[in-house]
């Protein structure tokens, strides 16, 4: 195993550049896998031997990646900054308060503390839960290379279960949330027990004047909008029990059978979590 | 690959050769001897091994020794001052938040580093920054009490 520890975040691009860039097979032997806080990755890691044998970009070292911007109408998270630093921060409590409510809910304090908000993205699991709040409140992610840097809403970011609009050689060097008025926001999980569970189903709603924004994790290969209760939402339809978004839910979500649920649990327990958080400000609920 | 690494740990500066896939947890124990901190899962789950890094929890299981290069460790062998026991563990002794004793020491910095950042929390506060270390001995009760105790004696 190999890790290189850059301090700087052009020496991070120029690395991935020599050891991350061409087509698959024309890899260099080892490419660099970035890591920041690892707390996906260390887990059980004396049985992970596997892991052993790659090659790390760790990105700990780079200063540049800490900040924390609030403007007036936006707040730029760098690539490290943790979930910890925003359970600090009294803005974010008043401002955007389900990033704060999703980063109590990540493993316990002392992940809360390590784990990074770009981590949680680019880890890219359809359990994040830092994800489905930070793509509810639109979201746009910021990637560099040694070639430049482009914006991508997180809403567009992922194409499949794992896969990202991020080529090897990029890395996300921070987090662009727009600061709105909301009209309605609400993150809610469900696990196996309220401490240290990995999500079964979850679901982060808001709204604002750009409409309303209701976000799925645990229940497709990857965190995903729901266009279509959205859409139900924007135009008032009347919903007169949790069957009926569970019908509209059906053409946004596909849950699995897995280790931690059932398809059939996460779409009955999803449309409950709608009905009910939605039904006290929502005339067309019934 | 090996990585020549500085750390401060219970404010003595210690410089070592690691391995790159080394532990911060392996490295306490095994090169400076610091065996209070214990090894409960390696899963990230049970919290027995936590230390505060610059101050903060974390779990020396879910972190590399590299990765606390140039960093300050505290372990529970740094917790006493002198001949005088942390708050927080004085008020383990008093209100007896043991029995075994295994996921004590992860225990009392957890509870160190809530006390530091809230010194005075209600039992909610409490029981939710346990909620990364586990106890199958004590039913918690005696911990959360203990934890309260020392917050009313002043802890820092």
């Amino acid at each position: 195993m190999a890790i290189h520890q850059p301090s700087t975040l052009s020496e991070a691009c120029a690395l991935l550049a020599t050891h991350n860039r061409g087509s698959d097979r024309d890899l260099a032997p080892s490419p660099l896998v970035p890591i920041a806080g690892g707390t996906d990755l260390y887990t059980h890691w004396p049985q992970r031997p596997d892991e052993h044998a790659k090659s790390y970009l760790d990105l700990s070292g780079i200063e540049e990646l800490r900040a924390v911007r609030w403007r007036n109408d936006s707040l730029t998270l760098g690539a490290l900054v943790t979930y910890w630093r925003l359970i600090q921060d009294r803005t974010c409590w008043s401002a955007l308060p389900m990033l704060v409510q999703a980063a109590r809910q990540v493993g316990a304090v002392q992940i809360q503390t390590r784990g990074t908000w770009a981590g949680n993205i680019a880890n890219a699991s359809p359990a994040a839960d830092g994800v489905p709040v930070m793509m509810a409140y639109d979201a746009v992610v910021e990637l560099v290379s040694s070639e430049g840097r482009e914006e991508i809403p997180l809403a567009d970011f992922y194409q499949g279960y794992k896969q990202m609009r991020m080529r090897p050689d990029q890395l996300i060097r921070s987090i662009r949330i727009p600061r709105r008025s909301f009209l309605f926001q609400r993150f809610e999980k469900v696990g196996s027990r309220n401490a240290q569970a990995i999500t079964k189903v979850g679901v982060a709603i808001a709204r604002s004047g750009a409409g309303w924004r209701v976000v799925a994790n645990s229940v497709a290969p990857t965190v995903c909008r729901c266009p279509t209760i959205e859409a139900l939402l924007d135009d008032k339809v009347t919903v007169r029990g949790p069957d009926d978004l569970a019908t509209a839910l059906s053409q946004d979500i596909a849950p699995i059978d897995d280790i931690r649920s059932t398809a059939r649990y996460r779409r009955r327990v999803l449309a409950r979590l709608l009905y009910f958080a939605l039904r006290e400000s929502c005339s067309a609920f019934e | 690959m090996r990585h020549q690494i500085r750390v401060e740990v219970n404010g003595k500066s210690h410089e070592r050769e690691v391995e790159a896939r080394q532990l911060l947890v392996h490295f306490l124990r095994d090169e400076l001897r610091l065996t209070g901190t214990n090894v409960g899962c390696e899963t990230s789950l049970c919290g027995a091994c936590t230390v505060w890094m610059d101050g903060k929890a974390v779990k020396s299981c879910t972190q590399l020794a590299v990765q606390a290069d140039g960093c300050s460790v505290t372990t529970i062998e740094g917790m006493k001052q002198g001949d005088t026991f942390h708050p927080v563990q004085e008020a383990f002794w008093e209100c007896h938040g043991l029995q075994c004793g295994y996921c004590t020491p992860g225990m009392i910095m957890a509870a160190g580093a809530l006390l530091k950042e809230n010194p005075s929390p209600s039992e909610a506060e409490i029981r939710q920054s346990l909620k990364g270390n586990l106890c199958r001995c004590t039913g918690y009760q005696n911990i959360v009490k203990a934890i309260a105790h020392a917050a009313q004696g002043g802890a820092q």
